[in-house]
C-alpha cells in the first residue's frame, strides 16, 4: 500500500513532459544530420535495387511466388542481419558514447531529470528513429517489389497475403530496431568503443539457431525469426541462419522479445545512474 | 532555511580516477557569496566543480549543495547552474537553440522557456549572433552561450570553471560585472580562474587547491594573514618614501622595503602589521613625511596563490 503511494506520489506528468521533449530533441538530431547519411544509405539501397530491376528486367505475374521469397530474403538475410543491425549501432551508440565523444553529454546530466527518464527518452528517440528510417524503407521496397506486377500485384496485396505480410514485415522491423537498439545503448554504456562487442553480437546472433534452446532467447533475431510470414532457406555458409528451431507462437515471441529488451534497459538504467562525465578518458 | 542549507558542503571528500588522486579528504562549507577556486592545472579544481554537480561521484565522503545532492536531480539541478570549460556542444545548433532545448527539458511551460532563452541571451549580450550556428562561433561567443545556458534558468548556485578563458578585455569585463550583479542578487557564485586578478577583485573567498589537496580557505585577507612566514607587504604613498622606509627600519617594523617604480611610494614589508600600522601613524603625527595613501599589497588571491602554492604549482 505504501508502495502504491509512494508510485503514485511520484511527478509522472512532469517525467512525461521532460522525456517527450527529450525525444523530440533527440529525433531532430538523429534524423537531420548529415552524419546520418549512411544509415539512409543502408536502408534504401535495396529500394534502389529492385527499382533498377523492376526497371530493367519487366516482372511476370508467374514470378510473385518467386519475389515474395526474395522479399523475405531481403528482410531476413539483410535488414535484420545488416542493415537494422548496423544501422541502430550507429543510431544508438551516438546517443550515450557519441555525446561521450563529442563532449556534449554532460549538458544532459545537468538538466532536472531523472537520468532513467534520460535513457529512456533516447532510447525512445533511436527507436523512432530506426523505425521511421528502415519502416519507410521497408515499406517503399514493398511497393516497388509488387509494383512492377501490374494488377496481378494488387491484386496480391488486397486480395491475397500482400498487407499481412507487409505487417508482419513492419512488426519485425520495429521490433528489431528496438531489440537491437537496446543492446547497442548498453554496449556504448560499457565499451569505450562498442564496434568490437557489436561485432562479437553478430557472431552470436549468427551461430544462436544451433545453440541449445535457453540461449535462443538471449538472441534478437531468434525471437525476429518465429515471426516470418515468409520461411525462407539458405544454401551454404548461411544455412546456418535458416537452421529450423523449436517452433514458437507469434504472441510468445513477441513477448519474449519485450521482456529481453525491458531486461537490458533496466540494466542500462542502472549503469546510466552511476555513470561519469571523464571526457579525458575518452 | 537553516544555515547548514546555504552552504556546499564537503564532507571527507576523496575522488580517484582508477589509481590516480583527483582530489583528497577535502572538508569544506562554502557560504553564500562568491569563492573563487584557485590552483594550478591538475590540482583538482574541475574535479571538485564536478563533484558539486554530480558529473562524477566521490569515491568516499558526501557532498551536499544547499541542502541538495544529485540523487535528487529534479530539485537539484533547478538550483543549480554549472558553466564547465568544455567547449563542445551538440551538433548542428544554434546559440538560441541551445538555451531553448536545455530550458524546455526542465519540463516547464513553452512560453516560460522562450521568454527566459531570450532574457539569458541577452544578460550575456550575444545579440543576433544567437541565432547563427555555434559551430561558427568565435571562443569568447561559445563561452557566452554556454554561461547563458547556465543562468537562464535563474539557479541559485552557479559554478563557473574557467569562465573568463577565450574572452576578450571587454567582454571580461562584462562578464565580471555580470557575476558580481548575480552575487549581489544573492546567487552562490563558485569561480575557478587563472586570471586572478581580475577574479579576485570580485570575490568574497578563496579556496587554494594543488595536487588534490585543501591548502588554504576562508575570506582573502584572513588566508593572507595566515601566511605568517610571508610577511604582509604594504603600500605607502609619501612624499619621502626612502626617509619612511629608513625609520620604519630604525624601529624594526620593517624586514623589507622596495621604492615605487613612479618614486612616489615604497613596498614595505611588515612581520606585525598592527603594531607597523601603530607605529606609521606615530610618523604621520610627527610632520617628518607626508602620507597620501596607505593599502595592503599582497593580500590578494594571486599573491596568497604564489606564496603558498608558488609557481610550479607545487606546495611551499
Amino acid at each position: 500500500m505504501a508502495n502504491a503511494q509512494t508510485l503514485a506520489s511520484q511527478p509522472w506528468s512532469l517525467w512525461f513532459t521532460q522525456a517527450l521533449r527529450l525525444t523530440r530533441i533527440e529525433v531532430r538530431r538523429n534524423l537531420f544530420s548529415w552524419k546520418a547519411a549512411w544509415i539512409y544509405f543502408l536502408a534504401f539501397i535495396p529500394a534502389a535495387i529492385i527499382l533498377i530491376h523492376t526497371i530493367f528486367d519487366p516482372h511476370h505475374p508467374g514470378q510473385i511466388e518467386q519475389d515474395t521469397n526474395i522479399l523475405a530474403g531481403i528482410l531476413e538475410f539483410y535488414y535484420i542481419r545488416l542493415g537494422i543491425f548496423f544501422g541502430c549501432l550507429g543510431i544508438f551508440s551516438r546517443l550515450i558514447r557519441g555525446e561521450m565523444i563529442e563532449r556534449s553529454l554532460h549538458f544532459y546530466l545537468l538538466s532536472p531529470v531523472r537520468r532513467e527518464v534520460l535513457l529512456l527518452a533516447k532510447f525512445a528517440a533511436g527507436s523512432i528513429s530506426a523505425i521511421c528510417v528502415f519502416g519507410s524503407a521497408i515499406l517503399l521496397d514493398f511497393i516497388l517489389m509488387y509494383w512492377g506486377f501490374g494488377a496481378a500485384g494488387r491484386d496480391y496485396l488486397f486480395n491475397g497475403p500482400g498487407l499481412g505480410q507487409l505487417g508482419s514485415y513492419l512488426l519485425i522491423a520495429a521490433l528489431a530496431c528496438l531489440g537491437y537498439g537496446s543492446v547497442f545503448l548498453l554496449f556504448s554504456m560499457l565499451f569505450r568503443n562498442p564496434t568490437p562487442a557489436a561485432m562479437l553480437f553478430l557472431g552470436w546472433e549468427a551461430i544462436n539457431p544451433i545453440l541449445p534452446s535457453l540461449l535462443q532467447k538471449l538472441s534478437v533475431a531468434a525471437y525476429l525469426r518465429h515471426l516470418m510470414p515468409v520461411s525462407t532457406q539458405a544454401d551454404g555458409l548461411f544455412a546456418i541462419l535458416t537452421v529450423p528451431t523449436v517452433p514458437v507462437p507469434a504472441w510468445a515471441a513477441v513477448l519474449g522479445l519485450l521482456l529481453l529488451i525491458a531486461a537490458v534497459l533496466t540494466y542500462s538504467c542502472y549503469r546510466m545512474r552511476t555513470l561519469e562525465i571523464r571526457y579525458s578518458t575518452e | 532555511m537553516s544555515q547548514l542549507n546555504d552552504q556546499i558542503i564537503f564532507n571527507d571528500v576523496s575522488k580517484f580516477y582508477g589509481e590516480v588522486l583527483g582530489v583528497n579528504r577535502i572538508t569544506l562549507s562554502i557560504p553564500p557569496g562568491i569563492t573563487t577556486l584557485v590552483g594550478p592545472n591538475g590540482a583538482g579544481k574541475t574535479t571538485l566543480m564536478n563533484l558539486m554537480t554530480g558529473l562524477v561521484q566521490p569515491s568516499t565522503g558526501q557532498v551536499s549543495v544547499m541542502g541538495l545532492t544529485p540523487a535528487t536531480p529534479t530539485e537539484f539541478f533547478r538550483n543549480i547552474g554549472y558553466c564547465t570549460q568544455f567547449d563542445s556542444f551538440p551538433r548542428g545548433v544554434t546559440g538560441h537553440e541551445f538555451v531553448l532545448d536545455s530550458l524546455m527539458i526542465h519540463g516547464m511551460p513553452e512560453s516560460e522557456a522562450y521568454r527566459l532563452t531570450d532574457e539569458a541571451i541577452a544578460r550575456v549580450q550575444l545579440g543576433d549572433a544567437a541565432f547563427r550556428k555555434i559551430a561558427g562561433y568565435s571562443k569568447g561567443m561559445r563561452q557566452k552561450v554556454r554561461l547563458a545556458q547556465s543562468i537562464a534558468h535563474h539557479p541559485r548556485v552557479l559554478i563557473l570553471d574557467e569562465p573568463l578563458n577565450g574572452l576578450d578585455p571587454m567582454a571580461r569585463a562584462e562578464s565580471l560585472a555580470l557575476f558580481e550583479e548575480l552575487g549581489q542578487q544573492g546567487m552562490h557564485l563558485v569561480i575557478s580562474s587563472h586570471i586572478l586578478d581580475e577574479v579576485d577583485r570580485i570575490s568574497d573567498r578563496v579556496i587554494l587547491i594543488t595536487g588534490g589537496y585543501l591548502i588554504a580557505e576562508g575570506n582573502i585577507q584572513e588566508v593572507r594573514q595566515g601566511v605568517s612566514e610571508k610577511p604582509m607587504q604594504v603600500l605607502i604613498r609619501c612624499d619621502h618614501p626612502e626617509l619612511l622606509a629608513s625609520k620604519m627600519f630604525a624601529i624594526n617594523q620593517c624586514v623589507e622595503a622596495r621604492l615605487h617604480t613612479d618614486g612616489g611610494g615604497v613596498f614595505l614589508r611588515t612581520a606585525d602589521l598592527n603594531s607597523f600600522y601603530s607605529m606609521l601613524n606615530q610618523i604621520a603625527a610627527d610632520g617628518s613625511v607626508k602620507i597620501n595613501a596607505v593599502a595592503p599589497a599582497d593580500d590578494d588571491a594571486a599573491a596568497i596563490y604564489q606564496y603558498l602554492i608558488g609557481s610550479d604549482g607545487s606546495p611551499s
